[in-house]
This record gives C-alpha cells, sequence and structure tokens, in this order.
C-alpha cells in the first residue's frame, strides 16, 4: 500500500513539475514583460530594460528552453525570479499563500462536511419534501457564479449590520485596518472578516458534495449489507450511519481531489471581492501586469495544492476502503 | 399438539404501484414447529423471498402488509422497528442469496459477528465478542479462524463468505434460522458444504430452519415439510415425501417433471410447462395456474381453489389448491399423464450426423500475466487459465464442458471463438486451421461459429427490436434487407415465437423467451457450430425445460454441432453426447456422456457427481456424500504433480507411495473403459458415488 501511495505521489510530482514549468512556458511565449517598462514615462533606455529583463530572467531574446530551464533550477531551491515589481517572487508567494490557505483550508472542510451530511440524509429522505428542498437549493447555488453569490451575501451582511447596529460582518479585507490589541479580540476581528468569504466558498462546495454524496448514498440504500445489519437486529438509524455512510463516503474521497481544483477557482475571484490580498488576486494582478514569474509562481502554487489534496485523497480512499489497501 | 414456533396465517403483501398493485403475497398460511426444517419452494416472483423478508420486517416502507404473524407469542405484523430490532438477529435471523454483497465491505468479518453478538447484549465485553467470533468461525468451518477474524469479506471466496453468513446468523442462538436461495450463487461442491455447515448449525443451535429456494433438489435433501409457492399463494404444502411422491397440485407436478436428475437425465424428454406465471400487477380471476395448466377446467378460469386437503383421498391426503385435486390424489387421473411430453424429433427429419469433426481443439492453452503491485507493475506469476485443452464435435452432437466457476470453461470457449491463433495449440474449424486465416476469411468463417450467452437480457441491447436483434449477424455478413427480414421471420418460428413479434423489444419478453431470442440471433447465419455458455442458468426451473427440448431438436433437426458449457450436471446430462469435466484449466475426464456420469472413474467427477442434489427425498436422504474439502485453489498457484490433490478425497485414503505419484507426476488423460480420465489411481479407487 505504501509502495502504491509512493507511485502516486511521484506521478503528482512529476505533473506539478510539468504543470508549472508549461504554464511558465506560455506566460513567456505569449506576453511581453518589457511592456510595462516600454509604457514609462520617460521611456527608460533599452539598455536599462535589457537589463531588467535580464536580471527577472525573462528576457525574450534568450531562448524559451534556456529560460524554463533557468527558472526550474531556481525553484529547486526556492528562487522563483523577480517580480516586475522588483522584489522576489517566493517572498509574495509566501506572504499570500497564508491568506488563501485559510480561506481554502476552513472552506473546504466545511463545505465537504456540509455536503456529505446534506447528501446522506437527502438520500435517506429521497423525493420527501426536504429532500426537493436540499436538491434544488444546490442546484441554485451550483448554477450561481461566485461573485453573484458574494455580492447577494454582502447586502445580507449589511441588513444584518444594520439590525444589529454594529458591524458584526465586515466584508474587506481578512483583518481590519485598525487591529485592536490582545489576544482574543483580534481572534474575534478576524472571524467577523472571514465568516462571509467562507460562507460562499462553503455554500459553493457544500451544493456540489451533497449531488455526489447523496447519489453514493443511494446506490448503497438499495444493497444487501444494509439488510444484513439490519437483519442482525441494528436499528434503522444505526445500520446507515454504521454500514451505509461508511461505505458511501469512499467513492467521495475521490472527489476531494478534484473538486479541490474548482475550489481555488472560486477563491481566485472571492479574494477579489472580498479583498484579500491572496494568491488569487496575486495571478489575476501578475495576468494584468504581464509579470511572467508571479504567474508561474502561482500556478505552483496551486499545483502543490493539487499535489497534496490528491495524495490526501489516495491516502483517505486507503483509509476507508480496505480493498484498496494491500 | 404444542403451539407452532411461527404461524403465518393470512399473510398478504402489496406494493402499491402507479399502474396497479402487485400482490406479491396473497394469503399464505403455515405454520413451523420448532426444531422444524421447512422447506419453501417456487420460482422467481413467487413471494416466497417475499414472505420471509415480511416475517424479518424487512420489507420497503411503502409494502402494505396484512395478516398475522405469530412468533413466541406476539404478532410480529403489530411491533415497531424497536421492538423487532430486538427479535432480529437474536430470535430469528436470516442467511442471504449473495454472499458477495451481503457483507459490509469496510468491517473485517470478525469485527462484523462480534457486532452481532453486542447489538442483542451490550454487556458483552468487545474482546468477549471477538473471542465469540472466533469461535463461530470455527464451527462454520473457516479454517484458522484466530486469523481469518481480521480479514475483510473481499479476501474471501463467495463459500466462505456464505458460512461467515452462518456464523453471523447463530451468533444469539436464534430459534429461527431464515435461509434465502442461500446456496444459488454457489457451485454444486460448495453447495454442498454450506447445506451441511447449515445443518450443523441446526444441530447446534437446535433452531428451526426456514429454507427457501427455487431447486427441488435441495429441498428433498433436507426439508421435513415443504410448501410450494406459486404467483403469491402456497399450493401445495405437506411432508417431503408427500410432495415429492405424491404431488397433487398440476404446477407441482409440473415442476418435479422439468428438471432433470442426474441419474436418469437423457433418457426421456423433459416436460416444459407452457407460457409463464402470471404478472402479479394483474391477476387474471380464477386459478393462477389455469393458463399453464392442461387440465384446467371451467371452473378453474372462475374461482381460484383455496388450500385445502381433497375430500375423497381420505384424512391422511395433503392440502392441495387445485380443483381437481381430488382427481389427482385418488388416482383417476394419473400423475404422469397430466402433463404430455412433446415428441423428439422423428428419425426422418433428422440430418444425418456427420463423422468428421466441424470443431477440433488440440493442447489449447491460454495463459493471463499477473501483474504486481509494486513500484513497478513487473509480472509476479501466470494464471493458467486454460492449460491444455483438447475435444472436437461432429455435427449432430453436443459436447458439454463441466466444472466449478473460474475452471476455465468459458475462457475456453471463448477463445475458440477468437478464430485467432492461440497462444499454444490449434482450433480446426471445418478442418481450418484458423490460424493461417485472413481478415476476410476469419469474417465468412465466423457465420459457421456462433454464440448464445448466459445471461440473455444483457447480451440483448434493450433499444433494438428484436428482429434488428437477430438480424445483427446477417448485417455482419452483408445480407440485403428483404432476405434479412424473411430470414428474421423463419428464425422467430424456429426457436418457438411468433413471426410477428420482430417489431416488439426486449424488455417486452420474459427471460424465456429472450433466450429463445439470443438461440435464435446465434442460429441466424445458420452456423454448423453453436456455442452455448450457461444458457440456462438464468432461468427458472419450468422455463430451463422449454430451452433444453428446443436445444435438442435443433442439434437433429439442424445437424449442428453444440459446444455446451454448464455448471449443472443434470442438464449436461440431459443434453450433452460427449463430456469433459474441467478441473483448473486441464480436462480431467472426457468421453460419452452415459460413461463419464454412469461410471465416474476421476475422483473430481466423482465428487462433482456426488454433490449434485436429486430432486427426491428418498434417494437424498440415503446417499452418501463424497463432499470436497475448501475452495478451488486459485489457477495461478503452482501445484507440482496432480492438480487436484489438495483436495482429493482419494489422495487423502492413499498409502505413502501411492501419493508420491500424485505428488510427482501431472497426470495425462489414459484410457479407461470408453472415457479417458486423468489419475494414477483409477484401479484402485474405492469411491463409489451414491
Amino acid at each position: 500500500m505504501i509502495l502504491y501511495i509512493v507511485r502516486r505521489v511521484i506521478n503528482y510530482v512529476i505533473l506539478t513539475v510539468i504543470a508549472s514549468c508549461g504554464a511558465y512556458m506560455l506566460a513567456s511565449a505569449t506576453m511581453n514583460p518589457a511592456f510595462p517598462l516600454e509604457q514609462r514615462h520617460p521611456r527608460p533606455p533599452q539598455s536599462t530594460i535589457d537589463s531588467l529583463l535580464d536580471s527577472w530572467g525573462v528576457n525574450p531574446q534568450v531562448p524559451l528552453i534556456e529560460r524554463t530551464a533557468t527558472w526550474f533550477l531556481g525553484t529547486l531551491h526556492g528562487d522563483f525570479g523577480i517580480g516586475v515589481n522588483n522584489h522576489p517572487v517566493a517572498d509574495a508567494l509566501f506572504s499570500r499563500a497564508g491568506v488563501s490557505l485559510q480561506l481554502l483550508i476552513v472552506g473546504s472542510i466545511l463545505g465537504a462536511v456540509l455536503g456529505v451530511i446534506l447528501g446522506v440524509w437527502g438520500a435517506v429522505r429521497q423525493y420527501r419534501a426536504s429532500d426537493q428542498f436540499v436538491t434544488y437549493g444546490s442546484y441554485f447555488l451550483i448554477a450561481m457564479p461566485t461573485y453573484v453569490l458574494a455580492y447577494v451575501l454582502m447586502l445580507i451582511a449589511i441588513f444584518v449590520n444594520n439590525v444589529l447596529g454594529f458591524h458584526l460582518l465586515a466584508f474587506v479585507g481578512p483583518y481590519s485596518a485598525d487591529q485592536p490589541a490582545g489576544f482574543f479580540p483580534q481572534l474575534w476581528d478576524r472571524l467577523t472578516h472571514i465568516i462571509l468569504p467562507t460562507l460562499v466558498l462553503t455554500l459553493g462546495a457544500a451544493a456540489s458534495y451533497s449531488r455526489y454524496q447523496r447519489s453514493a448514498m443511494l446506490d448503497v440504500l438499495g444493497s444487501d449489507y444494509i439488510r444484513t445489519a439490519r437483519a442482525k437486529g441494528l436499528k434503522r438509524g444505526r445500520a446507515l450511519v454504521r454500514h451505509g455512510v461508511r461505505v458511501a463516503l469512499i467513492p467521495m474521497s475521490t472527489y476531494f481531489a478534484y473538486s479541490f481544483g474548482l475550489l481555488v477557482t472560486g477563491a481566485t475571484i472571492l479574494e477579489i471581492v472580498f479583498s484579500w490580498h491572496g494568491m488569487g488576486e496575486l495571478s489575476v494582478i501578475s495576468i494584468q501586469k504581464e509579470d511572467v514569474n508571479s504567474i508561474a509562481g502561482s500556478t505552483f502554487f496551486v499545483a502543490v495544492l493539487i499535489l497534496c489534496s490528491s495524495t490526501l485523497s489516495e491516502i483517505l480512499n486507503a483509509a476507508l476502503d480496505p480493498r484498496v489497501r494491500r | 399438539m404444542a403451539e407452532p414456533l411461527l404461524s403465518v396465517r393470512n399473510l398478504s403483501v402489496t406494493f402499491p404501484n402507479r399502474s396497479g398493485d402487485v400482490h406479491a403475497v396473497r394469503g399464505v398460511s403455515y405454520d413451523i414447529a420448532e426444531g422444524e426444517f421447512f422447506g419453501i419452494v417456487g420460482e422467481s416472483g413467487s413471494g416466497k423471498s417475499v414472505s420471509s423478508l415480511a416475517i424479518m420486517g424487512l420489507l420497503p416502507d411503502n409494502a402494505r402488509l396484512s395478516g398475522e404473524i405469530r412468533f413466541g407469542g406476539r404478532d410480529l405484523l403489530e411491533l415497531d422497528d424497536r421492538q423487532l430490532s430486538g427479535i432480529r438477529g437474536h430470535d430469528i435471523a436470516i442467511v442471504f442469496q449473495d454472499p458477495l454483497s451481503a457483507l459490509t465491505p469496510v468491517y473485517t468479518v470478525g469485527d462484523q459477528i462480534a457486532e452481532a453478538v453486542r447489538i442483542h447484549d451490550r454487556a458483552v465485553s468487545r474482546q468477549a465478542a471477538t473471542a465469540r467470533a472466533v469461535d463461530l468461525l470455527r464451527i462454520v468451518g473457516i479454517p484458522d479462524p484466530v486469523r481469518r477474524a481480521s480479514s475483510f469479506p473481499h479476501e474471501f471466496s463467495g463459500g466462505m463468505r456464505q458460512r461467515v453468513m452462518i456464523a453471523m446468523a447463530i451468533a444469539n442462538n436464534p430459534r429461527l434460522i431464515i435461509a434465502d436461495e442461500p446456496t444459488t450463487a454457489l457451485d454444486v461442491t460448495i453447495q454442498a458444504q454450506i447445506l451441511e455447515v447449515l445443518e450443523k448449525a441446526r444441530a447446534i443451535t437446535g433452531a428451526a430452519v426456514s429454507l427457501i429456494t427455487h431447486d427441488l433438489g435441495v429441498i428433498a435433501g433436507h426439508a421435513d415439510r415443504v410448501g410450494v409457492m406459486y404467483a403469491g399463494r402456497l399450493v401445495e404444502l405437506g411432508t417431503a415425501t408427500e410432495v415429492f411422491h405424491a404431488p397433487t397440485m398440476p404446477y407441482t407436478i409440473g415442476l418435479l417433471r422439468s428438471v432433470p436428475n442426474i441419474r436418469t437425465a437423457g433418457s426421456e424428454r423433459l416436460v416444459s410447462l407452457a407460457g409463464r406465471p402470471p404478472s402479479l400487477g394483474a391477476l387474471p380471476r380464477g386459478c393462477p395456474f389455469a393458463d399453464r395448466c392442461p387440465l384446467a377446467i371451467e371452473v378453474c378460469r372462475q374461482v381460484e381453489p383455496p388450500l385445502v386437503p381433497p375430500t375423497a383421498a381420505g384424512a391422511a391426503a395433503h392440502p392441495a389448491a387445485c380443483h381437481r385435486a381430488d382427481e389427482i390424489a385418488s388416482g383417476k387421473i394419473g400423475r404422469a399423464e397430466v402433463f404430455p411430453v412433446a415428441d423428439a424429433i422423428p428419425a426422418s427429419a433428422r440430418v444425418p450426423r456427420g463423422a468428421e469433426p466441424v470443431l477440433s481443439v488440440r493442447g489449447l492453452k491460454r495463459h493471463f500475466p499477473l501483474l504486481g503491485g509494486g513500484l513497478l507493475r513487473r509480472p509476479v506469476g501466470t494464471v493458467r487459465a486454460v492449460d491444455g485443452v483438447s475435444f472436437e464435435v461432429a455435427p449432430g452432437r453436443t459436447f458439454a464442458l463441466v466444472g466449478e466457476s473460474g475452471c476455465g470453461k468459458t475462457t475456453t470457449v471463448l477463445e475458440v471463438m477468437e478464430l485467432a491463433k492461440p497462444q499454444e495449440g490449434e482450433i480446426r474449424v471445418e478442418g481450418t486451421d484458423v490460424a493461417t486465416l485472413g481478415r476476410v476469411e476469419r469474417r465468412t468463417l465466423r457465420a459457421d461459429i456462433q454464440m448464445v450467452f448466459q445471461d440473455a437480457a444483457a447480451a440483448v441491447d434493450p433499444r433494438l427490436p428484436v428482429g434488428d436483434v437477430i438480424a445483427e449477424p446477417l448485417l455482419a455478413q452483408r445480407m440485403p434487407r428483404a432476405d434479412r427480414d424473411a430470414r428474421v421471420a423463419e428464425l422467430l418460428e424456429l426457436v418457438g415465437l411468433d413471426r410477428g413479434m420482430a417489431e416488439r423489444y426486449p424488455h417486452e419478453f420474459s427471460g424465456g423467451q429472450r433466450q429463445r431470442i439470443g438461440i435464435a440471433r446465434g442460429l441466424a447465419t445458420r452456423p454448423k457450430i453453436l456455442v452455448l455458455d450457461e444458457p440456462v442458468s438464468a432461468l427458472d426451473v419450468s422455463v430451463q425445460a422449454g430451452i433444453i427440448n428446443l436445444l435438442e431438436d435443433l442439434k437433429v433437426e439442424l445437424g449442428l454441432a453444440m459446444v455446451f458449457v454448464a455448471h449443472d450436471l443434470a442438464i449436461v446430462r440431459q443434453i450433452a453426447d460427449e463430456v469433459g469435466v474441467m478441473y483448473l484449466g486441464r480436462i480431467i475426464e472426457q468421453g460419452p456422456i452415459a460413461e463419464v456420469f454412469g461410471t465416474p472413474r476421476h475422483p473430481y467427477t466423482q465428487a462433482l457427481m456426488s454433490a449434485a442434489p436429486i430432486p427426491d427425498p428418498a434417494i437424498e436422504r440415503t446417499r452418501e456424500r463424497i463432499v470436497l474439502e475448501g475452495d478451488l485453489p486459485s489457477p495461478a498457484q503452482r501445484i507440482d504433480g496432480c492438480r487436484f490433490r489438495t483436495r482429493c478425497p482419494l489422495y487423502r485414503i492413499l498409502d505413502a507411495d501411492a501419493r508420491a505419484l500424485c505428488d510427482g507426476v501431472d497426470p495425462e488423460l489414459e484410457p479407461h473403459g470408453d472415457a479417458r480420465v486423468a489419475c494414477h489411481h483409477v484401479d484402485r479407487n474405492p469411491l463409489v458415488v451414491a
């Protein structure tokens, strides 16, 4: 089993390398990193532009393969090149990763848990009013673009704040500009900021999780071993949880890896809507600025996230299903 | 008489349905006494499983139940789920049909048995429950129970899982064990083992057993009393001897005559019950069997007969639901005359059978590499699925391959159907070595060899009208449209269906009819060879007979050479002319059917014959069985010398010198009598098949 996971991880690592090198090459081939420099007033002399481009490692004069190789070798010891703002990309990646991970980790865990619960509940109560409500509700959420949901929730938050008479729910950045003193006030401040974006992320994830979980659970509900569990004398609820949900979770471990990718996309939009200076924002800004190194860096970050979530899903799968263990 | 353990009174189960309610069980009453072995026989849809699930309270929520099920002084239908949960698994336990799916895949079998113990007695500690689970596994004959208790269900074979199910059922010493088709999914040799375990479980717990099955042979060997179900009703109820030797309801009479008996099969044609059971959603007035019954009179179509003893025959007669039961019980209507037996094809219409074989297979081998699960997927072994098989079939003859599942019989015929150069060996169709064929020649030759599959429902495209299904091989042979239509009509009649049915879709047909469609498709190109892979094993008993008769007729009428793969020995004896008994990729005994089944010489053939149940309680109860130990070894396992020696009942009683030969030398097929047998010790084999 360990060997199996090692084999899969090696696969993922290779994929990560290919994905980020691919992103670097694509960005280098299509973008003109000299463009922002050429637009400056006064236009810097060509020699200055060239030497800047050289120092960032993005000079179009150097062959693409050579630039990619230089970039890739740099990443091996943590050097992701210099961004157009003349700061190392690695520093930006490091500070922004934490901001994004806050959203992503909380959102994906809550989304998965809520989705599983809703899915199981819907399957057990198939075609009753409550199941219909969850079904239509989740289709509604899946159909709604992330930013629409975000703005709708913001409006609701403003309403709630007005009714309460104070700012319970904040929606600008991960914390207030003027930080309160003390640990607990600071924690509270962060909580009030994280609630809204997390809610958006969670609702979207839970909606699609619940669909998959519902159908997985429906498959299991009709199975012979649930009947066996009941025949042993287990009451309905216990038989469904111990023998039903436990088995219906197995396919979800695979879906976990896949849905994480979607979540990252959703988070990119959220960071901009809620003014979180995270990785998603970085990738959007760097595309606008034709900043090759930052694009490659943020792609690398996403690829590593996918690597981690895929590995986690392999491990989850093995933990849940003895048939794949060996 | 003491109060019965279980008393079912007027039980009805109805499933509401938009297109009319389905009356699955309609007023069933029977008793089971303490410690009794009660058998319920019936075909699929007869309501036998539904009535038993009703006792357990395990029917779907939408089922509407009425009547009374008295057990231990209470009416089970009155209890709520919490009260019933206390009875389930504690007083009444159940063993289900399909052991492969009846265990939760994610828990160890030890945990699952321990759970059954702890549900009903929280005072039992975890350790004590696990210890009890190990004991139970030992009782049901799982080798090395301490280690196996921590294995997961997928690490067990089907037979072993069914043992686990029985262990779970007897965990709390129940008073009633319901066994719902417990051996249907298993091979005969394993079936014999499981039935032994069930008898042992019954002896240990003193529980009564209610065995539900479609297999009359299984019932005959074990049940004290038997109830026969048809269309949701009990139609005959009596002791095993009464029901088997003096059946009174025409359905029972027909059922008994439609199953071949391994001892006598092939000597006479089977009775095939016309038609099929009525739909439980729209039952006709009167007796539900009237449409299929040759004795039906006017009253049968008006009034449904109650289950009462025939009055004329005296007090001793057992109850049967038939208006003409009096006449049958008193002997006015002879039981043998109830069903007319269709005549065999007259000799004049037979195609003279040729002496030259149309299909000949020599030393066929098919090995599959087994890949390891390590970092690099390199081959770690070989599965010898087919390991040197030779046979030939002449026109108008049937060659049957029999053996347990996994012995390589299906792989053998699929390899033949490839019409390509085999890994090793030689396949000749009409004298042509198929290895030498080009692409075009191969397609032409394919018209001469066609196949019929086991599961007719799955082998027929549900989106095509059956006319198109049957015409498909003709399309492949590029026959023009008009000729195709004519041929399809001709084929439908040939297999006993109506010409007009060509426009209908497969779902409008019953299982037996679908298999007829499969056969029609197989015959479309006028093949010389027809390969049939378990063509009747998915069908109900009363329908099987019709298909077997059809195949027998087609063989002589068209002079077909048939290769028939099956695990049911009685059916093979009924239909085959020659037989090869396969074990782990080899044929271990081969020859004319009468010779091989009349005087089986290989210990494996003997064990197979001995395990096959006979639908006659008098014979079944006095038989001494040769029960094989353990499961079929994996074909990836390397066994030196004779492959059968690990399970061989003869090997166990041989002396060391004789064993040395089995250990060291792989036996070849050698002539013995008219047959050829791969065993070193045929001459000193004292085993006799009872």
